[in-house]
């Protein structure tokens, strides 16, 4: 099937088979490494990229799903070589990653967080990472991070 | 000369900026030119005679080029998984099978691999795998450990007489014996370590890659220890020479001990890939990972302590059944019994300790190391019986343990089961802990929890911990196959930036920012300029890996070593330059100096000056500026602490809350605070999900695995876990040359006895004095009811 989407704010147009995962076509077919698969139900959330403004869990999606949508992965934070997005700067700042596995999740999932919640507490951002699983960090860093990347993108706005 | 990053400091991690952009390479993200797939048929029984393999329809399918299996292996002389650590018990070694790549005449757990498939792609990989046919002779499995050991069990191996691999004992039986002649008081409990999944988010995955002009192989592997890989299938596997095989573990999304052995799919498809000419790709998924990563834990332990009528320890006594699986794996017998028995006296003065320990073949999958290993068994036991201690002679739960704690000036303290102390401040760690908890705080929380219709509970737990594995003199005499030093090469290049080669593997524990503060200590540089390099054979000098906190323990020791070597290398090139003898050189901060001059030279100008040997003593001096050390560490370190859990248990839902969690946890010296944080968080959240969440589970009957996925096998969540509190508290290694003693572990020792103590505590009063892990909803429902579970009985 013929699909066409914005990825990483460029137009791509290509062929798929309409059993291709969103993951797999990045992976496999577009090279994007940076989306991880840690499992096969759904549950870990290494794959998450945004749909839109949306994060989703692409190992769940049908890549012909995304037909017309602008998709954004890890890869598309930040240009090679450039500053980085205030999320990956929280984490880094925070120590919120330690092997990297689930990070690109992470922080894609953390992104998507700090749009919806303007005020969040500890606990909204624990709630948030429930379809995150880290096995590294003990997620005391992570929530660290997410509360920190979530403040810098606000006071980005509001400076604006 | 820019500020010296070193010892103590916190800078935030070199690693961060490939994974936070998506740019890591992990084994997963490898492609290779012409690259095939390799999709493994597994056994879906427990127990069972392969009568026959049919491929046929399989091998006729599109795109597949290849199927093998056990025979074709056995045919072409590939050999069996070497075990690396043999055990010697009451009658002698242990009874050692083998372990076939794939499998020959049985499969021996459900995820056994029978044959592989190697297709175009991963998708007829699959497609084929399905119509494999094998043709199996159901067997009845043993699945439970107690019925491992009764009389007519099933055999796993026809050639070994019951279940046992091997039955080992430590300690003083007789001494023991008459400490449990006439105690005031005996403390006793039956209990289970439940069986746990290590599950590093990423999946193991393997490349192989062969060149048929060189005769050289490549393995890309997700891999805690690339060298040992090498050694282990070159020599005894693949008959490979060592030169014309080179192993690489790239970035490797976390390991815990699951990637630290030698696995039959790394042989297989290195085998596989000189076979069918091409490179040969294997991506474990999940649920493929649940049934063939060794898991870890899996004990029956009956055990008692004699007290004295003061709740002095006389003896104690430790009866535990432990589960290898089907086949040995790697260390999977050394777990038990070397990393169990002598981490029985704890932090106590416990004069008279006798453990056995049976150590059984199951139709299970292989047991092996996970996080702690064997360590974090025998705190739970130690810690669990002190607290039933304490509750019957009604002692507070700190003051026994108080009365029993080795004090600091004891140290060196010599245990009766084999291992001597060299340091430590149990009794600090303890009244720090204490304190930060708010231990004397407790009645008016729990009273608080109780006007809410909560039951709230506080438990606390000590440990130590053997690591910095290890000492390759003890280390040989328990039975280790290897030496487990390890080696670093400390290169200067002309300008003076730094390249280490480190034989440790960094998976997630922050190497290349805290070993570049020890160069960054020792040698003066700028941060910035010292890369640390890992995980290639071809690049690396023989190496152990990273497993059993040993990372910055032994490695670390090295790498300060071999920088060592550079400054006394560099005093003499600079005596040469600054016309002085090398007795007159002092080297500090990166500036080499005639001391009472101000003649000097700086790092970079003796680093261009070994390799612009224009005017150079060369007949007593050779250019170049690199240096290599081994460290072989003389004893274990001994980390320790004490850790305290508070839990809120809603009686309606049965649900346990875990509400505070402090830590004080003695590491000896801290090269960077942060990333020691980081990894107490991770080892402590992974002994909470021990305590509380996860579990796994086989069908006794069949044999199935019934928690073989995320869905349902509980990892915990960020939702699950309160904020926790953790310090150090530090009394440097006496024998580490930088008084380190390694982290990576110790939180997932302290963590589990501490939440379950909190968990009985909180039900303390309905005469429960036991709960197995994990602590569910379920489970705690039947003890409420019952006062307190069959214990040992599920």
């Amino acid at each position: 099937m013929n699909i066409s989407f914005t990825l990483n704010g460029k137009a791509v147009a290509l062929d798929v088979e309409p059993f291709l995962l969103l993951s797999d076509l990045l992976r496999e077919r577009l090279g994007l490494t940076g989306t991880h698969v840690g499992c096969d139900t759904s549950q870990c959330g290494a794959c998450v990229v945004h749909v839109g403004d949306e994060s989703v869990k692409s190992c769940t999606l049908l890549a012909v799903a995304v037909d017309g949508a602008s998709v954004t992965t890890i890869e598309g934070l930040s240009e090679p070589g450039g500053a980085l997005h205030p999320m990956q700067q929280a984490f880094h700042q925070n120590h919120g990653l330690q092997c990297g596995f689930c990070t690109p999740g992470m922080v894609m999932s953390a992104i998507d967080f700090a749009r919806r919640h303007p005020a969040p507490t500890e606990a909204d951002a624990r709630h948030w990472l429930e379809g995150n699983i880290c096995r590294c960090t003990g997620y005391q860093n992570i929530v660290a991070s997410v509360l920190a990347g979530t403040a810098a993108i606000h006071a980005a706005e509001q400076g604006r | 000369m820019s500020e010296v990053i070193g010892i103590g400091a916190a800078p935030r991690r070199k690693e961060d900026l490939r994974f936070l952009t998506g740019r890591g390479n992990y084994v997963a993200d490898i492609k290779r030119p012409g690259m095939v797939a390799a999709v493994f048929v597994r056994s879906p029984h427990a127990h069972a005679r392969i009568k026959s393999v049919d491929a046929g329809a399989a091998l006729a399918m599109p795109g597949v080029m290849a199927i093998f299996n056990g025979e074709d292996l056995k045919a072409a002389g590939v050999g069996g998984l070497p075990c690396g650590w043999g055990i010697t018990g009451k009658d002698g070694a242990m009874k050692e099978q083998p372990h076939p790549a794939l499998a020959q005449g049985k499969v021996r757990y459900v995820g056994d691999a029978v044959a592989v498939v190697i297709a175009e792609t991963v998708e007829q990989a699959r497609d084929a795998a399905d119509a494999v046919a094998v043709d199996y002779e159901v067997l009845t499995p043993i699945i439970n450990l107690a019925d491992a050991i009764k009389p007519g069990a099933p055999l796993v191996f026809d050639d070994v007489p019951g279940y046992l691999c091997c039955d080992w004992e430590l300690g003083d039986k007789a001494a023991t014996e008459a400490a449990f002649a006439e105690p005031a008081h005996i403390a006793r409990i039956n209990l289970v370590n439940n069986r746990l999944v290590g599950n590093p988010m990423e999946p193991r995955a393997a490349i192989a890659e062969y060149n048929p002009a060189t005769g050289h192989y490549t393995l890309w592997s997700t891999s805690q220890f690339p060298h040992v890989v090498r050694l282990l299938m070159g020599i005894f596997v693949l008959g490979i020479p060592q030169q014309k095989l080179r192993v690489v573990a790239p970035d490797v999304g976390g390991g815990f001990g699951v990637k630290q052995f030698h696995y039959a799919e790394e042989a297989v498809v290195t085998w596989a890939a000189a076979k069918v000419g091409r490179p040969v790709k294997w991506v474990c998924d999940r649920a493929e990972g649940f049934v063939s990563d060794a898991h870890g834990r899996d004990h029956v332990t009956e055990a008692a302590l004699a007290l004295d009528e003061h709740g002095k320890f006389l003896g104690l006594r430790v009866e535990t059944i432990a589960n290898l699986g089907g086949y040995i794996s790697t260390f999977g017998p050394n777990i038990p019994t070397n990393l169990y028995g002598p981490l029985l006296a704890g932090v106590y003065t416990t004069p008279a300790i006798y453990c056995e320990v049976k150590v059984v073949f199951t139709n299970t999958v292989p047991v092996d190391a996970y996080r702690g290993a064997g360590r974090p068994e025998a705190t739970f036991v130690l810690e669990r019986l002190v607290d039933i201690a304490a509750t019957q002679i009604g002692l507070d739960k700190a003051e026994i343990r108080r009365r029993n704690m080795i004090a600091k000036e004891a140290y060196p303290y010599q245990t009766p089961v084999m291992v001597q102390y060299d340091s430590g401040d149990p009794k600090g760690c303890l009244e720090r802990s204490l304190e930060i908890a708010d231990w004397a705080g407790f009645p008016a929380r729990k009273a608080a929890s109780a006007k809410s219709g909560k039951l709230r509970g506080i438990g606390l737990s000590t440990y130590v911990e053997a690591c910095g594995l290890a000492p390759s003199r003890i280390a040989g005499r328990l039975g280790a196959r290897g030496g487990l030093y390890e080696s670093a090469t400390v290169r200067v290049h002309p300008t003076g930036q730094i390249t280490v080669l480190i034989g440790t593997h960094n998976h997630g524990q922050g190497h290349e920012t805290t070993f570049a503060q020890i160069v960054c200590e020792k040698l003066g540089v700028p941060f910035e300029n010292i890369d640390i390099v890992y995980g290639d054979t071809d690049k690396v000098q023989f190496g152990m890996g990273t497993y059993g906190s040993r990372s910055l323990v032994v490695g670390g020791a090295a790498l300060a070593k071999a920088s060592d070597k550079v400054v006394a290398k560099g005093k003499k090139i600079a005596a040469h330059l600054l016309e002085a003898s090398d007795q007159d050189i002092t080297f500090e901060t990166g500036v080499f100096s005639v001391a009472g001059t101000d003649r000097s030279k700086t790092f970079a100008e003796i680093a261009l000056a070994a390799y612009v040997p224009h005017d150079y003593p060369l007949e007593v001096l050779e250019p170049g500026l690199e240096e290599q050390a081994y460290y072989d560490p003389v004893n274990f370190t001994f980390p320790g602490g004490a850790h305290i859990a508070e839990v809120e248990i809603d009686p309606e839902t049965c649900i346990v809350k875990l509400v505070n969690y402090t830590a004080v946890d003695d590491v000896g010296t801290v090269i960077n605070p942060m990333i020691v944080e980081g990894q107490l968080h991770g080892g402590i959240v992974q002994g909470i999900g021990q305590a509380l969440f996860e579990n796994c589970v086989y069908d006794s009957g069949s044999g199935q695995l019934l928690s073989g996925s995320f869905m349902d096998y509980c990892m915990p969540r960020a939702d699950n876990l309160p904020k926790m509190t953790i310090e150090t508290h530090s009394t440097p290694c006496a024998h580490t040359p930088m008084g380190v003693k390694g982290c990576g572990e110790v939180g997932t020792i302290g963590s589990p006895a501490a939440v379950m103590n909190a968990v009985v505590d909180a039900l303390a009063h309905l005469g429960v004095s036991h709960v197995d892990m994990p602590a569910t909803a379920n489970r705690i429902w039947r003890a409420m009811q019952s006062g307190s579970l069959p214990q040992a009985a599920e």
